[in-house]
Formats: structure tokens, sequence, C-alpha cells
């Protein structure tokens, strides 16, 4: 974490489902290596922050700039190794489910490298091995838990050693303890890789835990209405919403 | 003035009733007892509602329930009625008279008011329902027509050996597309060879002509019905099955990990469909213009025609010409169909239901364009006079 330059920044960003307006004006930086949470009500519109973070909506209005460069101003083809540098893991996993595991993880190594077929064997067994999922390389994804699933799809986000992870509510479906060892993945991940990550969640321990920085977004106003350090806003909340969501209403 | 209203339904045993007295001039007292079970119906609250509205002006509302021997749910909108209105021409209700439990429902059903999510409005008139529904056909023609240009340009990324996808997928769909088919090609093209024969022998036995029945099958299968049956198969088949894939997929998010991870769903997901269903499809329909016509020659054998004079009738009927043109039209519905069942699959929505009916509209815009082509293509092929 000794380079802590702003690594990406959100600029008046507005988002709508047509007309049907999510959140407006959202503005906020993420650091390089920090761990970054986007946290917030239920419907909120916190995974879609991160669709149009990751590319799968397009913002209404203002801009996401990765290293300075303008995502969604980019030719395709510059948006797509932007899009590279990105590792994704989805709520449910996302896994495909008509491959196994190794091949998923295999898929995007064999897709943009040129490592042989032995060497990406190598690679995967390793990369499902830092997720604690060693020798399930043939198990299809219907064939393991749901805790498995996601620890697999954090294999295959890392395949390429991505720059940023994305996390859309990590400890969704998952029991407290397989939650906390998905956290300390995390965290472990960042320290080692030195990788930003954003994560998007509600989830009050995690937040604590791993969060860096994060910022708050109202389902009523449709706005981000605080960002700093998770502890500090509990220490000294902005608003009451703030002190209600963070010490999880017990006032 | 005191009216007694006896809700008792025919079936209840223990009645549930509503007295309403005034106590005082603008007091209304609303008595209720008896047993209040979702068992005996919801009742009405619409004789309340009448002593609130009409009459002399009511100031105050109140409760008295000592006689309510059981109640469940069925309690609870009689009363949230009552309190709404009450709340709406301003008047005091004191709920003192309901039961403990009771009012702490009423307090967590009314603590948050109705949100205005649009989501219940009014169904549109009728002209405002012609006009949406005329403004909708243009969207799914839109939507078809950017995926078939989508469709072209994977298509020309192919033949500049630039799409990305798996050959180990193709290698999968064309045994699931063309070697799985077969058991079902077989029949239903064998049975339209018999029938064609039928309808074609009855007519032709008056002029004793039955060996003619040869030509007839041998050219309706080779030109028309084989690759027409053999595309419909595939249409409930394998394109019903590409639309429940790719709808299941992207209900699943996979479609989102393959855009994110840099995989165009286009080149990765519909390409291998497109280019299975295609190739595959002029084989299937080629097999199936012989099964047809071995289905002939069994009906023929029965009008005392030997497979011997039957098959020399038909090799002198068909020329490779024939074989030819079925094959290119069989190779339009592969393209059709396939592209029918990707786009529903593409375009689902994200739940169960909506995979459904990607999988139902996949088969028969599928159906219909195989009908639609073929009605082309052949005014074309006597056009063109071959």
């Amino acid at each position: 974490m000794a380079n802590t330059s702003t690594h990406i920044n959100v600029h008046n960003l507005d988002m709508a489902y047509g007309s049907f307006v999510v959140q407006r004006d959202l503005n906020f930086e993420i650091k390089r290596g920090e761990v970054f949470i986007i946290m917030g009500d239920s419907g909120c519109g916190k995974s879609t922050l991160l669709r149009h973070m990751i590319g799968l909506n397009t913002p209404a209005r203002g801009e996401i700039l990765y290293d300075g460069e303008n995502f969604w101003e980019a030719l395709p083809r510059a948006r797509e190794a932007m899009m590279r540098r990105f590792g994704v893991l989805y709520q449910s996993g996302a896994l495909w489910s008509s491959m196994t595991l190794a091949e998923n993880v295999a898929l995007p190594i064999e897709a943009y490298t040129d490592l042989s077929p032995d060497e990406i064997r190598e690679v995967v067994s390793l990369k499902l091995a830092l997720v604690g999922l060693a020798g399930f390389e043939e198990f299809y994804p219907s064939e393991i838990s749901g805790g498995m699933q996601k620890r697999a799809g954090l294999a295959r986000a890392m395949a390429l050693d991505p720059e940023i992870l994305f996390f859309d509510e990590p400890s969704a479906g998952l029991d407290p303890i397989s939650s906390r060892r998905l956290d300390d993945l995390i965290l472990e991940l960042r320290d080692s890789l030195g990788s930003t990550v954003v994560v998007v969640t509600h989830e009050l321990a995690s937040i604590f835990a791993i969060g860096d920085n994060s910022i708050f977004l109202d389902a009523e106003v449709r706005t981000m209405v605080a960002s700093g350090n998770p502890k500090q806003l509990l220490a000294d909340p902005p608003t009451p919403k703030i002190r209600e969501f963070l010490s999880r209403g017990e006032l | 003035m005191e009216h007694n209203i006896n809700l008792e339904s025919e079936i209840s045993t223990h009645p549930y009733e509503v007295r309403l007295s005034r106590p005082t001039e603008d007091t209304l007292l609303v008595q209720l007892s008896g047993n209040w079970t979702l068992g005996k119906g919801l009742p009405s609250s619409g004789e309340v509602e009448q002593a609130l509205e009409t009459g002399q002006r009511v100031q105050r509302v109140i409760f008295d329930t000592q006689g309510v021997t059981d109640w469940d749910t069925s309690l609870l909108p009689f009363l949230k009625k009552i309190m709404e209105l009450c709340d709406h021409h301003a008047i005091q209700v004191e709920e003192d008279g309901l039961p403990q439990g009771v009012r702490r429902l009423l307090q967590l059903a009314m603590a948050v008011p109705a949100k205005d999510t649009g989501g219940v409005s009014k169904p549109a008139g009728f002209l405002a329902r012609i006009g949406n529904a005329t403004i909708g056909i243009a969207e799914p023609g839109a939507e078809m027509l950017s995926f078939i240009g989508d469709t072209f340009l994977v298509f020309l990324k192919l033949l500049r050996g630039r799409a990305r996808f798996r050959r180990s997928d193709l290698t999968l769909l064309i045994y699931e597309c063309g070697a799985q088919a077969l058991p079902i090609v077989t029949l239903i093209s064998f049975l339209i060879g018999v029938i064609l024969a039928f309808v074609g022998a009855v007519q032709l036995k008056q002029f004793g002509a039955e060996i003619y029945v040869a030509n007839l099958v041998g050219i309706a299968m080779t030109r028309e019905m084989g690759p027409m049956m053999t595309a419909i198969v595939l249409a409930g088949r394998s394109g019903a099955a590409f639309a429940a894939q790719l709808g299941t997929m992207t209900v699943n998010e996979e479609v989102d990990a393959f855009k994110t991870m840099g995989f165009e769903p286009m080149e990765f997901l519909v390409l291998p469909r497109l280019l299975a269903l295609t190739l595959m499809m002029p084989p299937l329909a080629l097999y199936a213009d012989f099964l047809g016509i071995l289905g002939g020659a069994v009906v023929a054998k029965g009008l005392d025609v030997s497979f011997m004079q039957y098959f020399e009738q038909t090799r002198q009927a068909l020329s490779p010409k024939h074989f030819a043109l079925g094959l290119i039209k069989s190779a339009i519905y592969g393209v059709l169909v396939a592209i029918a069942g990707c786009l529903r699959g593409i375009k689902s929505g994200r739940s169960a239901s909506a995979v459904g009916s990607a999988v139902t509209s996949a088969v028969v815009t599928g159906i219909v364009f195989i009908i639609v082509a073929s009605a082309i293509t052949t005014v074309i092929y006597e056009v063109i006079g071959v």
C-alpha cells in the first residue's frame, strides 16, 4: 500500500433505469490498494453502482475514471483492456454451470495468455488452492456448496491477477464463519497482490472488519450522504440514519 | 337509534356480529361479538362506513369487543378500513375497547404509509392500450434487427479467424443438435413420407397412375417437406434448448460474468450455437429426404408397386438439383432457428417465468421464421425457374 494514488474516480455520476433515477450526483475516489465499501439500505442502488463500474450498465450522466482514463468514453478495445484488469465476484458466484471449476478458472487464462495447457493446469490448481478448493478441479458448480461456489468465483475473478477486485455482496447467503473466512481472504489478497478492492455489502461485521473507506448511499434522497472510514463514521455519524445503520438500529 | 346487523353466513355455527349504536349524539359505538376467523369469510365494513358517512356527524368512534370469542386476520382488514375512513374524515378513534393484540397489529400495519411506487396503477383506457401496443410492436422488431446485425458481425469475425469460443462447446453442440436428433427426425420424416404417399395414391389411383406416387413423394420430400420438418423438429428441440440455456445463464449472472471478463456473449455463446445448427441442419434434412422416400416406398408396396419399380421411378424423377434446392433451404432454416433461440435466450428477463416465456417465444418465432422463409424461397425458386 505504498502507492496511495487515486485509482478509481467517480465524477458526477447519475444512474437511471429508463426515466427512474436510482442515484444522482455520486462523487468519490478510491485509492490504490484500499478496501472500499459501498453500503446503504436495501434497494438504494449499491449493486447498480457496481454494475456501472464494471461496464454492465451505462451511466445516465457523469464519468468513471480508472487511473485517469475515462471508462465510458474509451474506444471499445481500450475499454475491453481496462475490463481485463478487473476481477468480479458476483452475488451468486455466477460460475459457468456447464464447465468444471478448473475450466471456469482456466477460461480467462486460456483466452488472454499464451500459457501451454500444462502450465494453465498448474496455475488453475494454484488459484483454487488459494481459496481452499484444492482437489475440486473436476467438480461442476452444482456439485459444491454455496460458500464453495463463492470461493470458486473468487478464484476465477483472480485468474488474471486483476488490479481491482469487485465483490457484490460477498457474504450474502454465507454462514458467519464462512463469511468471516471470506473477509480474511479478501484482506489477504489485498495485502499480497496489492489489488484495490471494491465491496458492495450491508453486512456490518464485514464493513468494520475490512473497510478502509466507504460511501453510504441513501434510498430516500437518492444520492450518497456520507463517505469515510466506516469506524470513524460510526464514531462521528454525519446523519442519524447512518448512526442507526451502523449500529444496527440499537441506539 | 339502534340497528342490528347480523352478518352470519349460512355455514357458520358461531356468527360474527356487528352492532352499531350511539351512546351519545356524536359518538358511534361499534360492538363486535362472536367468532371472527377467516374460516367464516372476510366481514364487510360497509354498514359501519355507511353509518359514518350518512346521518348525523360522528366525532368519535369507540369499540366494544367483550363478546368476541375468537379472532384472527379476518378482524384486521375490517378495523383498518374503519380507521382509514375515520382518519380521512378527521374522526377520533378510541382503540381502548380493542384487544391488545389487535391494537399492536394495527399499529404495525399503519406504521409505514403506503409508498407511491406507481406499481398499482389504474388499468389504462382502451385507446391508451391500443396506442401502447402499437408503439410496442416496433420494439421487438428493432431488437431482432440489431441482433441479426450483431450475428452478422460475429460471423464476419469468424471468417477473419478472430472469433473466440471454446471448440469443445461447438463439438458438444454439434452432437446435441445433430446425432441426438436422429431418432425423432427418423420417425417424423418416415411418417411424412407415408402420409404424402397415401394422399397422392388416393388421387393417382383414379387414373391408374400409382407409380407416380414416387415422383410426388420424392419431389415433395427433397424440395420442401424434408428440410421443413427437420427444421420444425430442431426448432422444438435445439431452438428451445438454446433459449433455456442462455436464459438460465442470464438469470445466474453467467452472461454478465462473460461480459466483464471481456468475452462477448454473441461470440462466445451465440456463434457456436449458430454454427452447430447451420452445419447440422442440411445433413439431417438429407437424411429426412431418404427416410421420407422410404416411407413412400412402403405405402407404394401396398399398391403393388415393387421397391425396385418405386426406386427406379424416384431416380428418374429426382435430379441433384432437387436435393440442392432443399439443402439450401435447410441451411437457411438452421440459421433462422438458431437466431430465434439465441435471441430469446439472450434477451430473457431475470426470473424463472421469464425463461419460460423465452423458450415459448423461441419455438414460436422459430416456426414462424421457417414457414415465412419457406414461402419466400419457394417463390424465388419459382421466379428464377429452378
